[in-house]
């Protein structure tokens, strides 16, 4: 009965224990509020209920009371308002060197490409107890990424990256769902979250794959002729994407700007908008003629030139270094 | 004092009032009476309102199991969609203003009509000009973005009928946009002898802080709907990133208007609660002052607090901070009218007629909306529920389980005044606890359909969601036969009911010193006021004036 009737959401990720918490505490609070009107209500609706003979006493009212209600409330919201913004800010920080997964959303399916270059659809395979960052975009309209049990969800949007991150706690199939209105087909768009152990999950990843999305990248930038004049070597007509990803840029306006993901891809769609400083506007615009997956692997590819480890064994070797940290601690990440 | 006028036991001579001065059609379409203007909307609203009730009933039907099975996918959305539009722009933000507050804002000030007669009646023809473009919308194939039209579904993706339904909209915003003015102009400057600012009913207070609203938000939502015009017609990339548009921007115009348009609907049902909470406990309001202010207060922050609706929308960590933050102080004034009217109860001499039942059926449904508007306020859980039936029910709470209840209890409190008939109480009665009992059955599911995770806007859902969706559609039926029993006695009462004294409930206010119905110009003289708002403390020191029971 209860399998068909839940009360409550799976509880698998490292974010669901603290939203749950905080659900719980709101409950007791605007309950006990609940509780207090609805009594007050009540017995004096009861109380003082018509009689005979007796008339209302008519009370102007107090300012002293007034302002004790408005304050206490007050300072109960502001305890609301603190602790909410703590668990949401958890939950919009990745945490660095978080595996990562880039998520094309599209009318009416989800793409998911692994870092390590597995594709899939509809379906995201992850280990339990390691960081997933989802670097996402829309090929259409705006969509949501909503995984109820891992109490996590963002909004999809065409033209730029959102992002957002999980770490599973919990073996098991979740429900994907998309979240935000998208179409005819909108409440079709939902896929499901494969948690798998550690060693399964190595297992499914040593499946088919085209080798790493960087790898893909660095194809994709040598096809289109990128690197003519982003030389490797010395600097060429463009800047020198080597180690570039993650600083601070100087922009010919005066501005700096952050190379993160979004700042990549705008500059590969729209070079002119935040030209580097010392390089003329010669880009041609690549607006129209790359695919959102193609242009997730370059941006995985100029990452890839900022790391310290070649981008394909970095992943890789990631992987059984978190493995052993879950060996150290299987409790406290297979429990909750 | 209100000259108690006790009907004839026999056939009552009828006396000459707004409803009988003049027959035919052409004197009510072309009437610039205040009062014939809220009935006209009485029987529009009605209409629309039947129409998105149907339309919801659609909707729980086809919910009842997890197969889309009663409807295509697309009927589906253009159900909802449509649903909403209809509820919300031609039902909810004119229901109360326009109907209730066109007949009682004159006569509550001592004024022989509102300040601008004839765009009273203007506002009237934008809004059936609005509502007729809306029907042909429908009929000829209606829209399917949901009522909030995001960008760039709207713009670049849909084939419906966008520029038409927002047209229909835009056309409809103007007729909110002059009643408020007409509303502002008539409490400044049609006030009677003595009707100072303190002695305005709270009901006032409520309108005139909707008014402001209604004339500083609605034009931005004008504004938008002409930039998706525009946008979707000669793709001028305002919105669609494709261009260089921002998608969010449009989110930010549209909901800097819709949110205070939640207060649109809100504000004026808490006017009604706070008259009819102080009639049956006989008693001043607790604190009205503070009452008074908050209902400002509301409409103020209420433009504050838009970017609520987007916290997981794309908008930076800090801007939600902010708007998390803000949102919690439109919570307070909130919060301080409730606990006024409980506390006004306290030492009260309280009376449980139809009005009143549903004036406690606000407080509950209203508290309830408003707790868990908390929950949605607060960033931490946001990002789980929004966009899920937790928010679908906590809106529902605040705009029909507050908003509606305020309207019902208003039209039952008035309907003496406005029809010059009793409605039958009993029926009253019962049809206010089916309705508190069907609202709950059919929404408070929904609050853990949606933490549980139930994306709202799902036109076929997994299994397991099924349970709590029976319950809600189950809850559903009740409330619909809750909503359609009112109108079955009301018309019942048109004709068979017994005349109303002028002052059934030996109410304070200046509308109850006049006949029922009134005359066309409300008053035989102007009157002067020299007593405070709910002088019950006066008004109960005869008790040979007592009225009558009634029903």
């Amino acid at each position: 009965m209860f399998d068909n009737f839940p009360l409550w959401p799976d509880r698998a990720s490292t974010a669901a224990a603290n939203v749950d918490a905080l659900f719980i505490f709101l409950i007791i609070v605007s309950g006990l509020m609940t509780a207090l009107i609805f009594t007050a209500v009540i017995y004096f609706a009861a109380r003082y209920r018509r009689q005979k003979g007796v008339q209302a006493e008519q009370i102007e009212g107090s300012t002293p009371l007034e302002l004790t209600w408005s304050f206490i409330p007050l300072v109960v919201f502001m305890v609301i308002f603190a602790w909410g913004a703590v668990v949401y800010f958890k939950s919009r920080t990745p945490p660095r060197d978080s595996t990562e997964v880039y998520v094309v959303a599209k009318q009416w399916m989800w793409k998911l490409e692994h870092a390590e270059g597995q594709r899939e659809i509809n379906e995201l395979h992850v280990p339990v107890g390691r960081d997933v960052k989802l670097i996402m975009t829309s090929q259409d309209v705006i969509h949501s990424f909503y995984v109820p049990a891992f109490r996590m969800k963002q909004d999809v949007l065409p033209g730029r990256y959102t992002v957002a991150w999980f770490r599973a706690t919990k073996p098991g199939t979740y429900h994907l769902f998309c979240a935000e209105y998208c179409g005819t087909q909108h409440s079709g768009m939902i896929g499901s979250i494969v948690v798998q152990e550690p060693a399964q999950y190595e297992a499914w990843m040593s499946g088919g794959t085209t080798g790493p999305l960087s790898a893909t990248g660095g194809k994709i930038f040598a096809e289109l002729g990128c690197v003519t004049c982003h030389r490797m070597d010395a600097q060429g007509r463009g800047p020198n994407l080597q180690g570039v990803f993650g600083k601070p840029v100087q922009l010919e306006d005066g501005r700096t700007v952050t190379a993160d993901e979004n700042y990549v891809r705008e500059c590969i769609l729209d070079p002119g908008a935040k030209r580097v400083k010392g390089f003329q506007p010669i880009m041609p615009t690549f607006q129209g003629l790359i695919s959102e997956e193609q242009l997730n692997a370059l941006v995985a590819y100029v990452k890839s030139l900022s790391q310290p480890v070649a981008a394909g064994t970095k992943t890789a070797a990631a992987a059984p270094q978190n493995q052993e940290q879950d060996k150290a601690k299987p409790a406290g990440s297979q429990v909750q | 004092m209100a000259t108690a006028t006790v009907p004839p036991p026999a056939q009552p001579i009828e006396r000459e009032n707004y409803l009988n001065k003049h027959y035919g059609v052409g004197s009510w379409l072309l009437t610039t009476d205040h009062k014939r203007i809220s009935l006209l909307y009485l029987m529009s609203i009605t209409f629309f309102f039947f129409i998105g009730g149907f339309f919801a009933l659609l909707i729980r039907l086809e919910l009842l199991t997890p197969a889309g099975d009663l409807v295509q996918a697309d009927t589906y959305n253009k159900l909802f969609t449509m649903h909403g539009m209809v509820m919300i722009f031609f039902f909810l933000i004119p229901s109360i203003p326009a109907v209730l507050g066109n007949f009682l804002v004159p006569m509550m000030i001592g004024a022989k009509d509102l300040a601008f007669p004839r765009i009273n009646l203007l506002s009237w023809y934008l809004y059936i000009i609005g509502g007729i473009l809306m029907l042909h919308c429908m009929l000829t194939g209606g829209v399917d973005t949901g009522w909030t039209f995001y960008t760039p579904f709207s713009t670049a993706f849909t084939n419906t009928k966008i520029v038409e339904a927002g047209l229909a909209i835009f056309i409809t915003g103007f007729s909110s946009i002059v009643t408020g003015l007409n509303f502002v102009v008539t409490i400044h400057r049609m006030r009677a002898p003595g009707m100072t600012w303190s002695r305005l009913p709270l009901f006032i207070w409520a309108h005139y802080a909707t008014s402001i609203i209604q004339i500083l938000g609605t034009p931005v939502v004008a504004i938008t709907i002409v930039l998706v015009a525009v946008e979707r017609t000669l793709h001028l990339g305002i919105f669609d990133p494709k261009l260089g548009g921002d998608p969010l921007l449009f989110q930010h115009l549209f909901w800097f208007y819709s949110h205070p348009a939640v207060y649109i609907m809100i504000l004026p049902s808490m006017g009604i609660v706070s008259e009819i909470i102080a009639c049956f406990s006989r008693k001043r309001i607790f604190g009205y002052t503070f009452v008074a202010i908050s209902s400002i207060s509301i409409a103020v922050f209420g433009f504050l607090v838009w970017a609520h609706h987007m916290f997981v929308a794309g908008i930076s960590v800090y801007a939600a901070l902010m708007f998390s933050l803000l949102s919690y102080s439109v919570a307070v004034p909130s919060a301080v009218k409730v606990f006024n009217w409980t506390a006004t109860l306290y030492k009260g001499s309280i009376r449980y007629d139809a009005p009143m039942l549903y004036a406690f059926g606000f407080l509950g449904l209203f508290t309830i909306g408003g707790l868990t508007g908390l929950f949605l306020a607060c960033l931490g859980i946001d990002v789980h529920v929004t966009d899920t039936y937790f928010v679908v029910a906590h809106f529902h709470y605040i705009m029909v389980g507050g908003a509606l209840m305020g309207y019902l209890g208003g039209m039952h409190f008035w309907w003496p005044k406005i029809s010059g008939k009793l409605y039958p109480e009993g029926w009253a009665r019962l049809a206010a606890l089916i309705v508190f009992i069907g609202f709950n059955l059919t929404f408070f599911p929904q609050f853990i359909l949606g933490y549980v995770g139930m994306p709202r806007r799902y036109y076929q859902y997994p299994p397991e969601f099924q349970v709590l969706n029976v319950l809600s559609t189950a809850g559903a039926t009740v409330l619909g036969i809750g909503y359609l029993l009112p109108m079955v006695y009301f018309l019942w009462s048109m004709r068979y009911g017994k005349p109303a004294p002028d002052n059934p409930w030996n109410a304070a206010g200046l509308e109850w010193k006049t006949q029922s119905p009134p005359t066309t110009y409300n008053f035989e003289e102007e009157p002067v006021v020299t007593w405070e708002a709910y002088n019950y403390e006066e008004l109960d020191a005869h008790p040979d004036e007592e009225a009558p029971s009634v029903g």
